[in-house]
């Protein structure tokens, strides 16, 4: 698989969520998903900036178009160096939160997606890649 | 204040309106929240309309400051409709997990009006004043 990457885009704040979810509608738009799949893809983008802004104390979300034989797609991962998720598995199940209102962003933006890969460690920060294919 | 992105809340007789045409962030969500407690007590308002023909998303955020709204509104004594979501909005807000508990929802503001008292009925303490004064002049 090859993907594409524009520059980092920093996650500080509330605005930075919402230019998270233009930067990866404008590529999903441009990877040709559907209107549904656009729509999910960039529903779990807003969750998971949102985690990284709450949870992971700010951090930064790269994306591109991917491209795997004929297949494209939209990628964004999200890093930051936060306290990391200690128990994985807890909090990809549904209604877990740790915070305000994010009982449902893990999991949640888990479901919306194809492809979702977590790497994280307690005090090593924590890194989503999210990948949704045409 | 930042009252360049604040949504705004306009009153029709006892209902409030609000179109929400804007991509929010967290802060415009919460800010909304907090106006429409302060306009339904102010104004009295039996009932709230909360289009979101505009939302090209609705996440857990914005999903739970909908339910969040129409819990306060209840408390208030208020009804909640929120109308005109998107087909993909809707099909993405359940794979989510999100059902909106207690709002109330229809698919057009038409539809969401019928469902609320109408804007002239059950009239509150500054539309009683009108009210009488209308019966007087009659």
């Amino acid at each position: 698989m090859s993907a594409t990457a524009e520059g980092a885009l920093p996650l500080r704040s509330d605005e930075d969520v919402v230019r998270a979810r233009h930067r990866v509608r404008e590529l999903a738009v441009e990877a040709g998903l559907r209107l549904i799949d656009q729509t999910k893809i960039v529903t779990a983008v807003s969750e998971l900036a949102r985690n990284t802004v709450v949870h992971g104390g700010g951090g930064a979300m790269t994306a591109g178009i991917a491209t795997d034989g004929t297949r494209t797609g939209v990628w964004a991962e999200f890093s930051d160096e936060g306290p990391g998720i200690a128990d994985l598995q807890q909090a990809l199940s549904e209604g877990f939160t740790t915070g305000q209102g994010l009982g449902l962003g893990f999991g949640g933006a888990k479901r919306l997606v194809h492809e979702f890969d977590v790497r994280t460690a307690p005090g090593e920060g924590t890194t989503v890649r999210v990948t949704t294919w045409r | 204040m930042d009252t360049g992105n604040r949504i705004p809340v306009l009153k029709l007789g006892h209902l409030l309106l609000v179109s929400i045409q804007v991509d929010m962030h967290d802060r415009m969500a919460l800010a909304l929240q907090e106006d429409l407690a302060e306009r339904i007590v102010q104004t009295g308002a039996r009932g709230v309309l909360i289009d979101i023909s505009g939302l090209e998303l609705v996440d857990s955020f914005i999903g739970r400051m909908l339910a969040d709204i129409a819990g306060i509104a209840r408390v208030l004594d208020a009804e909640t409709v929120v109308v005109g979501m998107r087909p993909a909005v809707a099909i993405t807000l359940v794979e989510l997990g999100l059902s909106l508990p207690g709002v109330q929802t229809a698919l057009t503001v038409e539809r969401g009006m019928a469902m609320l008292p109408a804007p002239t009925d059950r009239l509150g303490p500054e539309a009683d004043e009108e009210a009488e004064d209308a019966v007087g002049d009659g």
